[in-house]
């Protein structure tokens, strides 16, 4: 058990801030194209986060054209190059579900302040 | 040389493969082992060496294991299997194997012994689908019919019926080594294999 947590823990990134549920954001991410390489960005609201250890995945969804879009990422995963928050919203749960409900201006979340 | 290793199943985890995709792998705390016995065709009639792995405490050791690896002259191992050797192998008693035959990219045989699941009715153990279950079917997990009448009035040989299921040795083949540590004797290979953590597993290159 101890060398396979050993092992996880080498795979494990801390050059990349944490992120919260509900935080809007805009992850940098590689994708390979036959032999091309180029960096995607995907902006939204971080809606979950789940399991852990380099296990660990987190969820953003966006509206793009009117479609609500949904993608998860490996929160270790070497393709991410950045992650740049943009705003924290203030939010109640863990799992921010209920956002798939809502649309437009109720889909909003309130500006977290510190 | 012996191109077969025994090991102890750690677990399972997940690693990045150097092109940044998620690899499922199993970790293999696999050996060092060392030649305790050699026997030859001239002796015992057929050609095979003998490896053993695993510690094991001096007190726990029976008198005749210990005055087996005395004979030796190699410290007592807790696990021992045979290998049989191909013509012209060099093996002499005493000969150390580890991780390090294995390199990144080649790929294994992994044998190991299955989980026990006990006594297994037929959806279990051979994947029968099963009943409707409600409105009144009254036929939920049984067998079901296992064959005709008059003719051929008796059971065909390899009917799925319950019983005892796993715990019987399994092998798997052709899986991808993903890493070799020869520090920690670690090795790494891809997808599943049989048994449970700490189960003894035998290990042959491909």
């Amino acid at each position: 058990m101890k060398t396979i947590r050993a092992i996880e823990q080498q795979q494990i990134r801390d050059d990349l801030p944490v992120l919260n549920v509900g935080d809007n954001v805009k992850v940098h991410y590689r994708v390979v194209e036959g032999n091309r390489e180029r960096i995607q960005v995907f902006q939204g609201v971080v809606i979950r986060r789940h399991g852990s250890s380099n296990r660990e995945t987190f969820t953003v969804r966006k509206i793009s054209f009117g479609v609500g879009v949904e993608r998860t990422f490996p929160v270790h995963s070497p393709k991410i190059v950045k992650i740049e928050t943009i705003g924290r919203g203030k939010v109640r749960r863990s799992k921010l579900y209920y956002l798939r409900d809502k649309v437009g201006k109720a889909a909003r979340l309130r500006e977290r302040s510190f | 040389m012996v191109a077969t290793i025994l090991g102890r199943k750690l677990g399972m985890t997940q690693v990045w493969s150097e092109d940044d995709e998620l690899i499922p792998v199993t970790v293999i705390e696999a050996g060092p082992c060392v030649v305790s016995q050699v026997k030859t065709v001239a002796r015992d009639g057929y050609s095979a060496a003998q490896i053993a792995f695993g510690d094991i405490k001096e007190s726990k050791v029976k008198r005749p294991i210990a005055g087996h690896f005395a004979k030796a002259g190699v410290s007592p191992r807790r696990h021992m299997a045979e290998v049989r050797l191909a013509q012209g192998d060099e093996v002499k008693v005493g000969d150390e194997m580890t991780v390090e035959m294995f390199e990144i990219g080649g790929t294994v045989h992994v044998t190991g012994k299955s989980k026990g699941k006990g006594f297994a009715g037929v959806i279990k153990r051979h994947g029968f689908h099963g009943g409707p279950g409600g409105h009144g079917s009254h036929f939920h997990r049984a067998t079901g019919s296992i064959g005709q009448a008059s003719t051929p009035s008796r059971v065909f040989r390899g009917s799925g019926m319950p019983g005892h299921m796993g715990a019987e040795t399994v092998t798997v083949r052709n899986l991808e080594v993903v890493r070799v540590d020869p520090e920690q004797n670690l090795l790494l290979v891809k997808g599943a294999v049989p048994g449970a953590k700490g189960s003894l597993l035998t290990i042959r290159s491909a």
